[in-house]
């Protein structure tokens, strides 16, 4: 039974989408979809306990074998990726759609959920898949079901937000196609592995150095790196608050999940960075990532654009890990891919609590909601402060890594930003927080907190975040063994 | 003459540019769609000319024959799924095109932004 877990891990939420429809009615499609999404997050563990004791799994799909048929590869960089996105998953899942600012009649929920299932799918695949046409394949089944959810905001701008995410996200996966297609003609296959072997005989052709480009560039589109990031923040204002939550803590963590592949395991370290010096364009758009990002969240009025450009800043921190391309600096974007993942995800939960009482996300709008909601903001509280990066929480753990890992190459520039960025993101949380509470709200404070429903949601993400920075084996831990495999040094 | 002989990497060239020009340069929410299918079908025609062997017939082997020279199939049925793929984005794409005119009644691009600076 557990030999076909990698195969059941992309194919459950597949399958379930399409029964989701023939079920129809909303109770039910909720429950069941739950319970797929909880089942996920079970495989997903199971894997990740497999694969950190016996070592990588490769599970042939439909008998076919590697490099031949298309190969599932579970190591633990992956399965760590696995577990981050069934997790939000699963919480995203048992939010409950009923009275929340998406409103769609009940009777059409059965779609809301079969196409978060198929996002989740297409997600799950690109983490799992060892082959490289899979990956993009699996980048549009997500994608295509991100840009309707994107769409399914209340706002009407959220349709062209939809819309301009649909073309530059076809642009970017278009590009991977292309880089996709200049490797295969160099060493006719498309399996990582078998990639990883054979470039390096051809490494110094053009062709290779143009796939390197197409696919770096075509990920960094749906990773939103600097200056690639146009679409982000109209596609995380207008969409419902639920759709952000999942999205902003998984899309764009599957994408940085790819760039590393492409970086460390297909192309090889020694290609990537002695040969083309990747760092040398990918530590300044870091830096600027996380100055330019975190100052632009201090200017916004809108808290949903807020977190949208601390996320752009947050990106950075994680692309600056990758290129500081030593092990503590990638431990540092690895931990904080699975970090910000439960920070954002849990902070826009938050929002989607806040708009059930206040009808507009705006900063305003959010005065005195601290007497009024006083659990939900408690948790954008800690949530803000795991942002910065207070000790005890999970911002911290990455943030030190990061910093361990650019003192390590004695670029102390860079630390001196990491920390400069983190005062900034002190500004932009207090601003909200000091609306919050500071601010007599414009009519008398009832207590009006939001469902338990909405709140268990939010409070196990957000708890999860003091929870991994107190404890942090299963994040530091794992991601330490991650970075030490993808730079070479053995598991 | 090396440069002719790629012939086929011009044409895929040629093809990209011009629907990422349409891309960029159309207001027109349909025009760029039709743009970004032409972008599309550029990489589509480029996977499927690498397949081609020079000399290479069909990848159907005649039973008995030996030393059949055929072009390699793989990329043609990648190339079928990423067909798939960009239909769908058409799909959705035209969709989302729909949508807008109904919110808006205009599918240009600026006449839209001038539409949300005025709302704000």
């Amino acid at each position: 039974m557990t030999e076909h877990l990698p195969a059941l891990q992309t194919v459950l939420p597949l399958m379930a989408a399409p029964i989701c429809v023939l079920l129809r009615q909303a109770t039910l499609v909720r429950i069941f979809s739950v319970a797929v999404a909880w089942t996920c997050l079970a495989i997903a563990l199971t894997l990740l306990e497999m694969v950190s004791t016996d070592g990588p799994i490769s599970y042939a799909l439909g008998g076919w074998v590697a490099p031949l048929g298309i190969e599932y590869r579970v190591d633990l960089l992956n399965a760590y990726v696995l577990v981050l996105v069934s997790a939000i998953a699963s919480v995203v899942m048992a939010f409950p759609l009923e009275g929340s600012e998406l409103r769609i009649p009940r009777e059409r929920h059965f779609l809301f959920y079969a196409l978060l299932l198929l996002c989740i799918s297409g997600l799950l695949g690109i983490t799992i898949t060892g082959d490289l046409f899979n990956i993009f394949v699996f980048l549009e089944i997500s994608s295509l079901a991100a840009y309707a959810l994107i769409g399914l905001g209340t706002d009407r701008r959220a349709l062209t937000a939809g819309f301009s995410y649909l073309v530059m996200g076809t642009v970017g996966g278009t590009f991977i196609l292309i880089g996709t297609g200049l490797v295969y003609q160099m060493t006719g296959t498309l399996n990582i592995v078998d990639l990883a072997d054979r470039l390096p005989a051809v490494s110094g052709t053009r062709t290779v150095w143009m796939s390197f480009a197409f696919l770096v560039v075509g990920t960094s589109i749906k990773l939103a790196a600097f200056p690639l990031h146009q679409w982000l923040p109209n596609a995380y204002t207008y969409a419902p608050s639920i759709v952000t939550a999942f999205l902003s803590a998984t899309a764009t963590k599957v994408a940085y999940y790819v760039l590393i592949r492409v970086v460390f395991t297909i192309f090889g370290a020694a290609f990537v960075f002695e040969r083309v010096g990747l760092s040398n364009l990918l530590l300044p758009l870091s830096l600027i990532a996380m100055a330019v990002g975190s100052l632009a969240a201090i200017y916004q009025t809108d808290i949903k654009r807020l977190l949208a450009y601390s996320s752009i800043a947050q990106i950075g921190y994680m692309t600056l890990g990758l290129s500081l391309a030593n092990v503590d600096g990638l431990t540092g974007g690895l931990v904080h891919l699975f970090n910000h993942g439960l920070i954002k995800g849990g902070l826009f939960l938050v929002v989607a609590c806040a708009l059930l009482r206040v009808g507009s996300p705006t900063i305003e709008a959010l005065s005195g909601l601290g007497r009024r909601m006083p659990l939900t903001m408690a948790a954008f509280v800690v949530g803000g402060l795991s942002l910065i990066g207070v000790p005890g929480t999970v911002g911290f753990v990455s943030k030190w890594f990061l910093v361990l890992g650019a003192l390590d190459k004695g670029l102390y520039f860079v630390a001196f930003i990491i920390l400069a960025s983190s005062l900034l993101a002190v500004v932009y949380i207090w601003r909200v927080v000091e609306v919050m509470y500071f601010q007599s709200p414009s009519h008398a404070p009832v207590r009006e907190e939001a469902p338990l429903s909405m709140l268990i949601p939010t409070w196990v993400l957000i708890g999860s975040t003091i929870y991994f920075g107190l404890d942090t084996d299963l994040t530091a831990g794992v991601a330490n063994r991650a970075a030490q495999y993808l730079l070479g040094g053995g598991l | 003459m090396e440069i002719l002989g790629l012939w086929n990497y011009w044409m895929v060239i040629v093809l990209m540019m011009v629907g990422l020009y349409i891309l960029i340069a159309r207001d027109n929410l349909v025009k760029k769609m039709m743009g970004l299918n032409i972008f599309q079908v550029s990489v589509i025609m480029f996977w499927v000319s690498i397949a081609k062997v020079r000399g290479g017939t069909a990848p159907i082997i005649p039973e008995g024959a030996e030393d059949v020279v055929y072009s390699n199939p793989l990329p043609h049925v990648l190339m079928l799924t990423a067909i798939v793929v960009g239909v769908a984005t058409t799909g959705l794409g035209l969709a989302l095109i729909v949508r807008i005119y109904e919110a808006y009644s205009s599918i240009e691009e600026d006449t839209l932004r001038e539409m949300d600076r005025a709302s704000e």
